[in-house]
């Protein structure tokens, strides 16, 4: 990766992000506490990069996407696309923020309006955005090949295809306006696992052809490494450690990184039990310093986090701590 | 947990079971000519794409096919005896008693107005004749045995306020309640965080150890068959296109389509260097080349003498 | 392979009868509704000639029904597409953009679930006084309440839908949102209740025009029909029995089809392979 930091402002920088929301009780103030679900990110995205974030539920990985998609206000902080701020009073609007990032979601059943055909999915959008007529169904076609469907299939409604090929529909009305950034919401976790193979393989044809910049979410660590360039890895509301995908793989640090790589279920330990992953020794804390939170059993999402701050430990590799 | 009793006779055999829509022209199958079987106390992994026809084979076992599905062919065979021969009674007694099951949404399979300990006790109370107040004591050592922490007080716990790794626990002690001889897992932890996902299966691989509860695990997540099971079965399009022992089919995968899914999963591991990605293994070009093999396989069913052809296929002579 | 589905069958064809009856009326009938009257005919009982006998003054009780159809159809469609304009666009704006309008929205629902709507109607009648226009005001005003609930639920579900974030993202105006994405995906709840509101709004107007603040006669609406027929209840049970009678078949219609239309559109009661 190239350092953008110094020559040109990143493609997307979030800038100490926070989201709370209040539970309890609507009319009884007494009652009511904050959910932090997201406390304090910092994360930037370069050109043509793809950053994961990981984490399991709960952990914040969605309201960070959802709060950079403009779905979700945040509490505060900043969030920055190209050094401008799309947050707040600079904030552009609904036609421009469309064409900074679009997202491809999860669930590749409940994702396409199901009343529309496929081409009018794609279309309106453009029509939405000025396109003349004359271009549009040629813009429909082009981007149905790119992303390995055939232009008649416009035609159809989503319940004709198969999971897999509406997962392409949906990348190809995430591309359809050439959005900055491709936010992937666990793009493959609800397909078989041929299905994730073909569509794993043409996310990264399209990133390479396309040269698109991806934020991906996602639970499914064999995917992250496969794909990913740097790896932020959250939990409750936090990054806890964040670095190069190699670094995070290969020299995981904080406990909570440690032991979700160890739980992945990896067909591999059957073969290479000595390379079992669960084994190992843990790295110490830089000195001086101690993981935070040092307790991942039992985390507590609604009081202030304790101090801590990413230190780094390698190059671009940082991991969550305190002052032992 | 690795040495199957070679000399005991299976727990469970499937003889070239077939599931399918009953027809004016014979049946429509879905499962075709399925065999296998398990060990007692053995842990059996049973790996497929959705569509593969796992899940119906399981449910077949158990007689919870849903409507118009039905076995239309074949014998299951429970401690030798046939288990489509048995009245639905004895059928209803034979579940969660003798064989016992997990299903992926605890929070559907547990009743949502009755407490966990309840149900958990319902079990004693109906398979073993305990009266409530002796099952509602068992009930609690049952939750302390899937280490629920506070099992006194978790007893009087509703589903709804239990996390989703927790109702798992739960459903695994109704399910190992009564010691049943087979427990039936399908996708029991499909819904869950990888953390939890962990947890869940190290307590079902050590409760069934301890008792010698052999195991029929459902997934369509090679890891976890992987971790478990001791032998798997791969399915596709509603057969068994490959059952071997786990090492051998993860260290040598023999069929087409294994080799296509353990090449479509992009693994831990396999990925060096900052652009050196094997690209994954698309099993559709594969697939198209198969259908047409499995599709003359297909037609020939009622016949015992296969294609010596597909037969090489089948063991893997096929590239 | 689908059940056969009585409800749907049964309230589709007396509903069919209905309105067969109210559209071709004239072909139906050779006399007029209210001007044939002829009291050397009074309060004749059924028979080839006058099919449902006639009433006080002569009219043909049977020409009158069918006449009858057309009012109350009017009426029971009429308001019901202003409930479901009230019901819908207050439900999905409210379930939609959340929070006070939502509060607001809720709060007025609750309100008019609490009064009974034909009081409420009843009300509005009182003020603006009988006739079809204001019979068409009264109805449509007091009965959405559901409709609104509806829609509302399904919105919430609906909202956190992959399509509907992604039009949200793709520029698309909450206004089109809720036209383009979310009103077509509930059309099959909101047509059931419609339909049973329909049968609804059919009985107020029949109890309406009973009670002197509907139609008035000598405009042949069952509900006055009722009215009229009241005092002859021994002499000529017909007057009464028959508009009675096609009160009852055309909201049992409607009923029987909303539910049979429910069971139809519910993809639980469908055999489907996923």
């Amino acid at each position: 990766m190239k350092d953008n930091a110094t020559t040109a402002p990143p493609l997307l920088e979030i800038r100490d992000l926070h989201v709370h929301f209040p539970v309890g009780n609507k009319l009884f103030a007494r009652n009511r506490r904050l959910l932090r679900a997201v406390s304090g990110i910092n994360l930037s995205l370069g050109h043509g990069e793809c950053l994961s974030i990981v984490g399991e539920s709960g952990c914040g990985k969605s309201t960070t996407a959802l709060a950079v998609m403009g779905l979700q206000e945040p509490t505060s902080g900043d969030i920055l696309v190209d050094g401008q701020s799309i947050i707040g009073d600079n904030a552009p609007g609904r036609m421009d923020r469309a064409r900074i990032a679009q997202m491809v979601f999860q669930d590749p059943y409940a994702s396409l309006n199901p009343r529309q055909t496929v081409h009018r999915s794609l279309a309106a959008p453009l029509r939405l955005h000025g396109t003349p007529n004359s271009e549009i169904d040629d813009r429909v076609a082009d981007i149905l090949k790119k992303v390995g469907l055939l232009p008649e299939h416009g035609a159809r409604f989503p319940h004709e295809f198969s999971g897999g090929q509406r997962q392409r529909i949906g990348i190809a009305r995430a591309l359809i306006l050439g959005p900055r950034i491709l936010m992937l919401d666990e793009p493959v976790s609800a397909l078989d696992v041929s299905v994730r193979a073909q569509i794993i393989n043409l996310l990264l044809d399209l990133q390479e052809d396309l040269s698109l910049s991806f934020v991906m979410i996602s639970h499914d660590l064999g995917v992250v490494e496969h794909m990913s360039d740097r790896v932020a890895v959250m939990y409750f509301g936090q990054i806890v450690e964040l670095g190069r995908w190699d670094a995070i793989f290969a020299r995981p640090t904080h406990p909570y990184t440690r032991k979700l790589i160890a739980t992945i279920p990896d067909p591999d330990t059957v073969l290479h039990p000595d390379r079992d992953r669960r084994a190992g020794k843990a790295p110490e804390p830089p000195a001086g310093y101690r993981f935070c939170p040092e307790d991942i059993g039992r985390p507590d999402v609604y009081s202030v986090p304790a101090e801590s701050a990413l230190i780094e430990i390698g190059p671009g590799h940082f991991v969550r701590c305190a002052t032992a | 947990m690795n040495e199957p009793v070679e000399h005991n006779a299976p727990l469970l055999e499937l003889k070239n079971l077939h599931v399918g829509i009953p027809g004016r022209r014979g049946s429509v199958d879905i499962v075709r000519d399925v065999s296998f079987s398990i060990m007692p106390g053995e842990a059996f992994g049973l790996v497929g794409e959705s569509g593969s026809g796992k899940s119906l084979t399981a449910l077949s076992l158990i007689r919870l096919l849903k409507k118009p599905l039905k076995v239309s062919q074949g014998q299951i065979l429970f401690k030798g005896d046939d288990l489509q021969n048995l009245t639905d009674r004895a059928m209803r007694q034979m579940r969660g008693d003798r064989i016992a099951m997990i299903f992926q949404e605890p929070m559907t399979a547990l009743n949502p107005l009755k407490t966990v300990g309840r149900q958990i006790a319902e079990m004693f109370v109906l398979h073993k004749g305990m009266g409530w107040a002796e099952a509602g004591r068992k009930a609690v050592d049952a939750l302390a045995s899937v280490h629920v922490p506070a099992p006194e007080e978790r007893v009087r716990a509703y589903p709804h306020q239990m996390s989703g790794g927790m109702r798992q626990r739960v459903m695994i002690a109704i399910a190992l309640a009564c010691d049943p001889d087979l427990l039936i897992a399908d996708e029991p932890t499909t819904a869950l965080d990888v953390t939890v996902q962990d947890e869940v299966l190290k307590l079902i691989a050590e409760l069934c150890a301890a008792r010698g509860t052999a195991v029929l695990l459902i997934s369509h997540d090679l890891g976890v068959i992987a971790n478990m099971c001791q032998r798997v079965g791969v399915m596709y399009s509603g057969r068994l296109v490959e059952e071997r022992d786990t090492y051998d089919l993860f260290a040598d995968p023999r069929h087409p389509y294994t080799k296509g899914l353990l090449g479509a999963l992009p693994r831990l591991g396999t990925r060096h260097g900052a652009a050196g990605r094997q690209r994954l293994v698309d099993i559709d070009s594969l697939i198209k080349d198969r259908d047409t093999l499995l599709q003359e396989f297909c037609f020939e069913p009622r016949n015992p003498v296969r294609d010596p052809r597909l037969r090489a296929g089948m063991a893997g002579g096929v590239e | 392979m689908r059940r056969f589905n009585l409800n749907l069958w049964l309230g589709g064809v007396l509903t069919l009868i209905v309105i067969v009856g109210a559209v071709f009326a004239p072909w139906l009938t050779s006399l007029d509704p209210v001007f044939d009257a002829n009291l050397m005919y009074a309060e004749e009982p059924p028979s080839g000639q006058f099919w449902f006998g006639t009433d006080e003054q002569g009219r043909d009780v049977y020409t009158r029904v069918l006449y009858g159809a057309r009012i109350s159809l009017t009426v029971g469609i009429v308001s019901q597409i202003i409930n479901s304009v009230i019901g819908l666009s207050l439900g999905i704006s409210a379930a939609y953009w959340g929070g006070w309008w939502d509060d607001l929205v809720n709060g007025l629902t609750n309100v008019m679930l609490a009064i009974p709507s034909l009081i409420f109607a009843l009300a509005i009648m009182a003020i603006l006084g009988p006739g079809l226009p204001s019979l068409l005001i009264a109805l449509g005003l007091t009965n959405w309440s559901w409709t609104c609930r509806i829609a509302r639920s399904s919105t919430l579900s609906l909202k956190g839908q992959g399509y509907v974030q992604a039009a949200s993202t793709l520029g698309y105006s909450d206004i089109r949102i809720m036209w383009t994405q979310l009103l077509p995906n509930m059309v099959g709840p909101i047509l059931v209740i419609s339909t049973l509101g329909i049968g609804a709004a059919v009985l107020a107007e029949a109890a309406l025009s009973f009670l002197g603040l509907g139609i008035r006669p000598p405009f042949p609406s069952w509900g006055a029909m009722l009215t009229g027929a009241r005092e002859l209840i021994v002499i000529a049970p017909w007057a009464a029995v028959f508009p009675g009678l096609a009160i009852f078949v055309t909201v049992l219609g409607f009923n029987l089809l909303g539910d049979g239309l429910r069971d139809y559109l519910d993809p639980h009661m469908r055999t489907r392979q996923q």
